[in-house]
């Protein structure tokens, strides 16, 4: 058996205004290829507006176990959201 | 089990309890791991074998919107294999050694795709009930607990309902025409109805795997649930055309709301699942056959890819 061609994994845009959005992934020996491999195995039906590939070893991603640490920046910051702000009653707008 | 195993499995079994879907990266016992392997790359075997019995008939069709149809059926199953092999490789197994299971024989795929299609009547049965019986099937998976897989399910879900549909109009059609075509139909649908009912696995009573699957929710209905499901949904289509499912034991529970059918043979499941199914050598041969003739192409891109590389370097 031969070695498999490097993995892509695929992104299409299927509505004008958003985003690209991961579908799944193809295996080709190069870009041009992945984006025809894409297309015939997740644009069968129209709709799709652009598809990206990008070689999925190239992805650099955060792990589970990033869940706590590696948020906690973001978790903790309460003033960040309006609701952590109080204003005087019957105020509209604000 | 070391006390590190158990408060992961624990910690596992709860977020599958809350309904929280497993992403590749997250922990997972092994058993769930291996058990995933094995029924994605059966279900995604099963996309691909299926393309054989109907690809059969792509020169054969009756008129070119026919053809079209089937053309486009047959290219819809090679994408839920390919949907369906993507899933399986973010559980770390890959392509390669799927295929070589596949064409050696240790990995399974559906009982159903061993038996014959032969006559154009089986090509409207096999969307009918074939693909109806897949639709009942992946319906659920399509809310299991594995992240890819559901995904991919859902993805396959929206384009089985054109292959379905493209049955029952054919079934509909031959089923209202000549009495030849009716009797065409007939026989198709005593051939093919029982062997349907098999496609949802072995009798709860000897199905060792489904108390852990359902557990884990990686399936959410029993074999026979599912079976039954596909009955109740299949008897009025039946008989809105006037064609006769093959079971004299077949009728109503009032209380129940179920479609209750005779015994299946499952003697002649177990045959067929042991490779001993008429199409069995056929499939495999093929499959096989396949995958020699594509070599070059994928020899030929790999080497032009790196052609285009070195130019790119210099
Ligand atoms: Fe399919
Ligand atoms: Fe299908």
């Amino acid at each position: 058996m031969n070695a498999t061609e490097p993995l892509w994994e695929v992104f299409l845009r299927e509505k004008q205004g958003a985003p690209h959005e991961h579908a799944g992934s193809v295996h080709a020996a190069d870009a041009e290829q992945a984006l025809q491999n894409a297309r015939d195995v997740y644009a069968r039906r129209g709709r799709v507006l652009s598809i990206w590939v990008v070689q999925t070893s190239e992805i650099a991603a955060t792990s589970p176990s990033d869940d706590g640490p590696f948020f906690e920046p973001g978790n903790e910051k309460a003033y960040r959201h309006p609701q952590f702000y109080s204003v005087p009653r019957g105020i509209k707008g604000v | 089990m070391a006390v590190d195993e158990k408060a992961k499995l624990a910690a596992f079994e709860e977020r599958i309890a809350n309904g929280e879907k497993i992403e590749p990266k997250d922990w997972m016992p092994e058993r769930y791991r291996k058990q995933l392997i094995r029924m994605i790359s059966q279900h995604a075997h099963s996309e691909l074998v299926g393309m054989l019995p109907e690809g059969n008939w792509i020169t054969r069709a009756p008129s070119l919107r026919r053809k079209l149809t089937l053309l486009a059926k047959v290219q819809d199953e090679a994408g839920h294999g390919l949907y369906l092999y993507c899933a399986a490789e973010t559980l770390g197994i890959d392509r390669d050694e799927m295929t070589e299971q596949l064409l050696s024989g240790k990995a399974k795929y559906s009982s159903i795709f061993n038996y014959p299609t032969l006559t154009w009547a089986d090509i409207g049965t096999i969307g009918w009930l074939v693909d109806g019986a897949a639709i009942v099937n992946q319906t659920m998976l399509a809310k299991c607990s594995y992240g890819p897989y559901a995904r991919a399910n859902l993805r396959i879900c929206k384009e089985e309902n054109f292959h379905k549909r493209q049955g029952y109009e054919i079934i509909s059609i031959m089923a209202n025409g000549t009495d030849a075509q009716r009797r065409m139909v007939q026989d198709a649908v005593d051939r093919w109805w029982w062997p349907s009912l098999m496609m949802f696995g072995p009798p709860d009573t000897n199905s060792p795997n489904t108390e852990e699957l359902m557990r884990w929710k990686v399936k959410l209905k029993s074999n026979d649930d599912l079976r039954q499901r596909f009955v109740n949904l299949t008897v009025p289509q039946a008989r809105a055309v006037n064609v006769t499912l093959p079971d004299p034991d077949l009728k109503y529970n009032e209380e129940t709301r179920n479609w209750e059918f005779g015994e299946i043979d499952w003697d002649e499941f177990y045959a067929v699942i042991k490779g001993h199914g008429p199409m069995n050598r056929e499939r495999l041969e093929a499959r096989r056959s396949a995958e020699e003739r594509g070599q070059w192409v994928r020899e030929a891109a790999r080497a032009y890819a790196a052609k285009k590389q070195a130019k790119e370097v210099a």
